[in-house]
């Protein structure tokens, strides 16, 4: 992967399109979140308000177990992601520390039906010496707080 | 399919004493007619009066189809009205909530209203002297629902212009609401971090026979229990667990915890399951809450208050509540094959921000689209709604531990894995479809 961190947000996304739920795992932090506010881009913060999801890395890699199981019913047949990516621009920028900004369609397909969602992905990334971790990545959805149907993988 | 309206008989027949039918999931006709009967002649939670705390504030909202609207008046009361202009019948207001002012005003052309309905005042006034406007509905305002009750702030509505009062209808299931108002030590609650809104494509009795079946969730949570079991492993039953073990574990309990945890059904389809103990009983203990609530209630009603703990209570057919951790669910029926859950959290007033935190990380946990737990009841719903359109068996078995016994009782406890509990659903189904139906036909 390259080291601007412009490339990261594409790079995470493939990997969820791919499926490769564990490598995706590892690009978070110990103290990483994953987090798909209710009120999208107007939220503040996780805990006054609720969210679709937000999760540490405990839960996230209790989703990612759960996906591996065959006894996961909803995943018969399984669901595929594709990520739709604008170019990613930093919103802030430190020595080791970097805030992007990147808008996306997001589409789910699960056997005869596939929802559409669109938002901006927001990428909290610290400077490891492997290369770029996931501090958090927030979703900041269009339509968060409407009704939704089921969605089933990482947007 | 058999049509069933004008045929009250052919409706009573799709519920048996131990199974029903499957065009009760599956028929459009009938989903119209429980818009038009059942939901009408039932009591069907609304919405909560913290959702419109100052004069003005409204929340619009459909039951049966029906566009309403709940707001507050300026002598502090709830009223609702439908959203309807008494004019050519614009909806007065398209936002889901906000504040009116003193008056409403249809955008159309600009007829207003008070805030109870009452008309105020049309442009070109001169043009209707002489007319019947005044003698009409159009000239007498907004049509308002006569019955409303907000019970501890909880509103419900009968849309039908006779049947059950409100206490009739709910009887002793209102002690769940109590329970769940008690627990704040100023007995208050509030709306609270948003809603929760799913979509699910079955039928919504599905959805509420499921609140009260307790046999599915070994077999149907197995993939995400089993991966929370796999992480906590190697952790001392004593270790203090982060939230979401502490709410995601106790769903891969065994048959025996779920039957052991008991049911009680009442009259008009309701029922507490878990009067025994729940998935939500071994929640850590919060000393200060505890000492909080002993000071507002005294020792012995604080203790019978926190140990009361059930799973789920159901306000049949629209309401299921969760005491503790502080969470509704609402049922909202779109279609025969398609159902809107709402899941909303509460404040209780004087209690800490611990308990605030546990609602919206149940709801988060368990009734998000998002949710790791709900993945699989959606998607066995929705095989089901497909399920029943094979051939070959036309019913629903709803057979375990049936009893003739239970035939007529209105009030019964029982072991927790009984289908009593949806059998009762589906007795007060049919009881509140055809009120009214059969003098008509």
């Amino acid at each position: 992967m390259s080291s601007d961190p412009r490339d990261f947000a594409a790079h995470e996304a493939a990997l969820l399109d791919e499926r490769r739920f564990d490598d995706w795992l590892a690009l978070f932090t110990e103290d990483g979140h994953y987090w798909v506010p209710l009120l999208g881009a107007a939220q503040a913060d996780p805990f006054s308000h609720n969210s679709l999801a937000y999760e540490d890395r405990l839960l996230l890699q209790l989703r990612v177990d759960r996906l591996k199981s065959p006894r996961a019913h909803s995943q018969h047949p399984p669901s595929h992601s594709q990520h739709v990516l604008q170019p990613s621009r930093i919103e802030e920028e430190t020595n080791d520390a970097v805030h992007l900004r990147t808008p996306f369609l997001y589409i789910e397909a699960r056997g005869e039906s596939q929802i559409l969602l669109t938002g901006t992905a927001r990428h909290h990334l610290v400077r490891t010496p492997t290369g770029w971790a996931i501090r958090q990545k927030r979703i900041d959805l269009l339509n968060a707080a409407r009704a939704l149907p089921a969605i089933q993988l990482f947007i | 399919m058999t049509s069933y309206r004008h045929h009250p008989d052919r409706i009573a027949a799709l519920v048996q004493d131990d199974r029903v039918h499957r065009d009760l999931y599956l028929s459009e006709e009938i989903f119209a007619l429980e818009q038009e009967h059942l939901f009408a002649n039932t009591w069907v939670y609304l919405g909560h009066a913290s959702q419109v705390p100052e004069p003005g504030d409204f929340v619009a909202q459909e039951i049966a189809g029906r566009p309403l609207l709940m707001v507050r008046q300026p002598d502090g009361a709830v009223h609702v009205l439908y959203n309807r202009c008494a004019h050519k019948g614009t909806q007065l207001v398209t936002d889901e909530c906000g504040n009116t002012g003193r008056f409403f005003r249809c955008p159309y052309h600009a007829w207003t209203y008070k805030l109870d309905g009452a008309p105020l005042g049309v442009p070109l006034k001169n043009g209707y002297e002489g007319t019947q406007l005044k003698a009409c509905e159009s000239g007498q305002g907004l049509s308002v629902v006569r019955h409303v009750k907000v019970y501890r702030d909880f509103v419900f509505v009968r849309l039908a212009g006779t049947g059950p009062s409100f206490e009739d209808y709910f009887g002793e299931v209102l002690g769940a609401i109590d329970n769940m108002v008690d627990r704040s030590p100023e007995d208050k609650l509030t709306v609270g971090g948003g809603v929760l809104r799913n979509i699910v494509h079955c039928n919504w009795k599905m959805y509420l026979e499921n609140i009260n079946d307790t046999v599915h969730p070994m077999s149907t949570h197995e993939s995400a229990t089993k991966a929370a079991e796999a992480l906590w492993e190697g952790h001392a039953p004593s270790d203090p667990k982060p939230m979401a073990m502490e709410q995601i574990l106790p769903f891969g309990s065994g048959y025996e915890f779920f039957d052991k945890m008991g049911g009680r059904v009442f009259a008009n389809g309701h029922s507490v399951l878990g009067v025994n103990f729940s998935i939500h009983s071994n929640y850590a203990q919060l000393p200060e809450y505890e000492a909080a609530m002993r000071a507002a209630h005294g020792e012995e009603r604080a203790t019978e208050i926190l140990q009361r703990s059930p799973q789920n209570s159901v306000f049949y057919p629209s309401l299921s509540v969760k005491g503790s951790p502080q969470a509704i669910r609402v049922i909202r029926p779109l279609a025969a094959n398609r159902t809107l859950v709402e899941a909303w959290s509460f404040r209780a007033a004087g209690a800490p921000a611990l308990l605030f935190e546990r609602a919206l990380s149940y709801n988060r946990l368990v009734f998000s689209p998002m949710s790791v737990v709900a993945h699989d009841d959606v998607h066995l719903f929705e095989s089901i709604q497909q399920g029943l359109r094979a051939g070959g068996n036309e019913w629903v078995s709803l057979h375990r531990n049936f009893d003739v016994a239970e035939l007529g009782q209105s009030t019964l406890t029982t072991n927790g894995t009984n289908e009593l509990l949806m059998r009762n659903q589906f007795r007060a189904w049919a009881k509140s479809m055809l009120a009214g139906m059969e003098a008509a036909a």
